[in-house]
């Protein structure tokens, strides 16, 4: 078309409103520089002027195991499936933490970074991306911590049964990856105009954590019941992962197909109302 | 066609004035129903023109409206305009920080823009760290950054801090740096939006030499926004005036620097009437003080060497003869640089009207660029009756008087044509 052929001579064309899937992907891939050195202040500024610095790495996930296997294992008893607490509450927190810190801060994104979106232009979809990343690196970090209790466990002999499912642990971690970032675009770009939603999801997030089989077993939950936690797509995430490391609970393919669903689609959505919203958001955040 | 870098076409931009609240969700609600129906936006239509200092009755206002220019490859483009014109948001459409309501941009090459330098610092990151985030966030990658690093940290001159985290940077040494980067970006079209106002005259220097070597040396395009005429006169090849989010004038640089003098002419015209501190004032009254040029436009300031009037409105009994009106110009440090008075040059004012315009006009001043206070007196027979100190300020702005391509860089003095030539035999 003319008009087609008239914009292929120019290199950037800015036009009031542009289609709901343009998202520019490729320009993202160009700004991959960018993504290392969002991570890298993260790192570099996380800890600055602390004295125990990257130990709270493991401080964190330590103590908020100890308050669980305190308050929810030795005041409430409530059942582990038969594992050690420590590895159970520690599997369940190490995964939830991951998603959670990808929700969380993904869904404050536009309003934390006013002052850089509002000077430079750059594909905004680093920004969650770079959060991701940078939580996943601290993913690592506790996860490793947790294999190594799991080890030392493994040596005096308990009965855990590691097994071949760790091979899906990649799926996993993109799956809560997928989830926080989908969830967190969608509550970010709701969040400019009508801050409304923002003080919903402080306590909704820990609300869900009690939806999502952390601190219980699925199977303790009556089957009356189930299908309302299995509906929540982190369970089935949480069941694998401890299965995976822990022989315990079971393995729902259908479950986690079932999560691979709501992950694509979340991640879909998010995206396209994030590029959206970041069009104009600099007017009514 | 091929050498046009930017093309703006009837871009608008509308904002909506106060908060945003509970009121806001029924309009929002409002312009959806209307948009799954298929019919254009109902905020549209509506919305007036930005003039800020007036309290509108519309809830939208329009920053920009329609406006239209093309900018050639290897121009700098100066943007001027008082506060509130729409220079900003025009900026910042260009930079895509926001997007325009209609009309649209189209530009050939990288668009880099310095509307805030030294975006994405972090003040715990070392000057080294944040020349690599600065770089990025601006769209080079990191092999680019690393094979500039030495010229920028050169450029800035900030060598020796360059390990130390930018908070324990002075405010001149942080804009620097990221003017700096901004500077090595390489972009074929560079924005850059005052921030020449911080640093030392040395690095002002620097910059604007920086910004013509970037458009003159290397053919790129440069727009530039700024409040100060001098650096304007001094860099832009084309000008654009703005006022209240439409242009007023698109063209030569000197021309439209006049236009822009003329369109604040309210304020222009100085009231004296009321002024107390004066001596006299019965037989002959001071009422009102202008600057014009030869053209008769008021102005707010001159170049150097043009022609100027100094108009002086007054009041005064019928029948005055032998009225004799004396100037003083006089540099702010209270330096007197000239007296100027009809006795001595011409003749006194024989049977004035009891109500006019006494007017002065100075050809071709050679006041160097500068402000200068003048006080003005009136004298009946020789005898004063009435006198007023620093009744108008002179406003003197560079320009190229010895037409040779080269500006004097004198403030608050004289210029003096001169010639210069060797005689071969010692005096």
């Amino acid at each position: 078309m003319n008009q087609e052929e008239e914009f292929s001579k120019w290199d950037t064309v800015i036009l009031p409103k542009r289609g709901l899937l343009e998202l520019h992907l490729s320009e993202v891939w160009k700004y991959r520089d960018l993504l290392r050195m969002f991570v890298k202040r993260d790192f570099v500024t996380y800890y600055k002027q602390t004295i125990l610095g990257p130990v709270w790495f493991f401080i964190q996930p330590i103590f908020t195991t100890l308050t669980y296997m305190l308050i929810f294992g030795n005041v409430a008893k409530i059942s582990t499936d038969g594992m050690p607490q420590i590895l159970f509450y520690m599997s369940g927190v190490t995964a939830w933490n991951y998603f959670a810190e990808c929700f969380n801060k993904t869904s404050t994104v536009f309003k934390d970074n006013q002052a850089i979106f509002g000077k430079v232009h750059f594909p905004r979809l680093i920004t969650p991306l770079s959060i991701v990343v940078s939580n996943l690196i601290k993913f690592g970090i506790q996860l490793l911590l947790f294999v190594l209790i799991l080890g030392y466990y493994l040596w005096s002999g308990t009965s855990i049964m590691p097994n071949s499912a760790l091979l899906l642990l990649p799926v996993l971690i993109a799956l809560m990856a997928g989830l926080g970032l989908g969830a967190g675009m969608l509550i970010t770009s709701m969040t400019t105009k009508y801050r409304d939603l923002v003080f919903l999801l402080q306590f909704g997030i820990q609300l869900l954590m009690y939806a999502t089989p952390v601190i219980y077993p699925l199977s303790t939950i009556p089957e009356k019941y189930k299908w309302i936690i299995m509906a929540n797509p982190m369970t089935g995430i949480i069941e694998t992962f401890r299965y995976a490391f822990l022989g315990s609970g079971q393995l729902n393919w259908q479950l986690l197909g079932y999560d691979v669903a709501v992950t694509a689609s979340l991640l879909i959505l998010g995206t396209i109302v994030f590029n959206k919203t970041e069009r104009t958001f600099m007017d009514t955040v | 066609m091929s050498d046009i870098a930017i093309k703006v076409e009837n871009l608008s931009k509308q904002y909506r004035l106060g908060q945003v609240g509970t009121g806001t969700i029924s309009h929002d609600l409002n312009r959806w129903w209307h948009s799954i129906r298929g019919k254009e936006d109902p905020y549209l239509k509506i919305g007036e023109s930005n003039d800020r200092t007036t309290k509108g009755t519309s809830e939208y206002v329009w920053a920009l409206q329609d406006i239209n220019f093309e900018v050639k490859q290897g121009e700098v483009l100066g943007i001027i305009g008082k506060n509130g014109a729409g220079k900003s948001t025009l900026l910042k459409i260009l930079s895509k920080v926001t997007s325009p309501t209609t009309g649209s941009i189209k530009a050939r090459g990288r668009i880099a823009s310095l509307l805030e330098v030294g975006t994405g610092f972090h003040p715990e990151m070392t000057g080294r760290e944040n020349i690599f985030m600065n770089g990025t966030i601006m769209g080079m990658n990191r092999h680019e950054i690393a094979s500039k690093l030495e010229e920028i940290v050169e450029f800035a001159g900030i060598a020796k801090y360059i390990d130390t985290p930018v908070k324990r940077y002075s405010s001149g040494m942080t804009v620097r740096l990221g003017f700096a980067i901004a500077a090595h970006l390489e972009p074929e079209i560079l924005i850059v939006d005052e921030v020449l106002a911080v640093g030392d005259a040395e690095f002002q220097k620097k910059a604007i030499g920086k910004m013509q070597d970037v458009s003159k040396g290397e053919g790129r395009t440069v727009l530039f926004v700024s409040h100060n005429m001098v650096s304007v006169e001094n860099l832009c090849t084309k000008l654009v005036v703005m006022s209240q989010g439409s242009i007023n004038f698109t063209g030569d640089v000197h021309q439209g620097i006049k236009q822009y003098n003329y369109s604040s002419n309210k304020e222009l015209l100085i009231n004296i009437d009321e002024r107390q501190d004066r001596n006299g004032g019965e037989v002959v009254r001071f009422t009102k003080f202008q600057i014009t040029d030869a053209d008769d436009h008021p102005i707010e300031m001159a170049f150097v060497g043009e022609t100027i009037c100094l108009k002086f409105g007054y009041r005064a009994i019928p029948n005055l003869e032998n009225v004799v009106i004396r100037i003083e110009i006089k540099t702010f440090s209270g330096h007197r640089l000239s007296i100027l008075n009809n006795y001595h040059c011409s003749s006194p004012f024989e049977k004035i009207p009891d109500s006019g315009t006494f007017c002065c006009k100075i050809h071709s001043p050679t006041l160097a660029q500068g402000d200068y206070e003048i006080n003005a007196k009136c004298l009946v027979d020789l005898k004063e009756v009435d006198s007023i100190e620093k009744i108008g300020t002179l406003k003197i702005q560079n320009a190229d008087y010895y037409g040779t391509g080269k500006m004097p860089n004198i403030k608050d003095g004289i210029l003096l044509q001169q010639s210069y030539f060797i005689e071969k035999s010692l005096i």
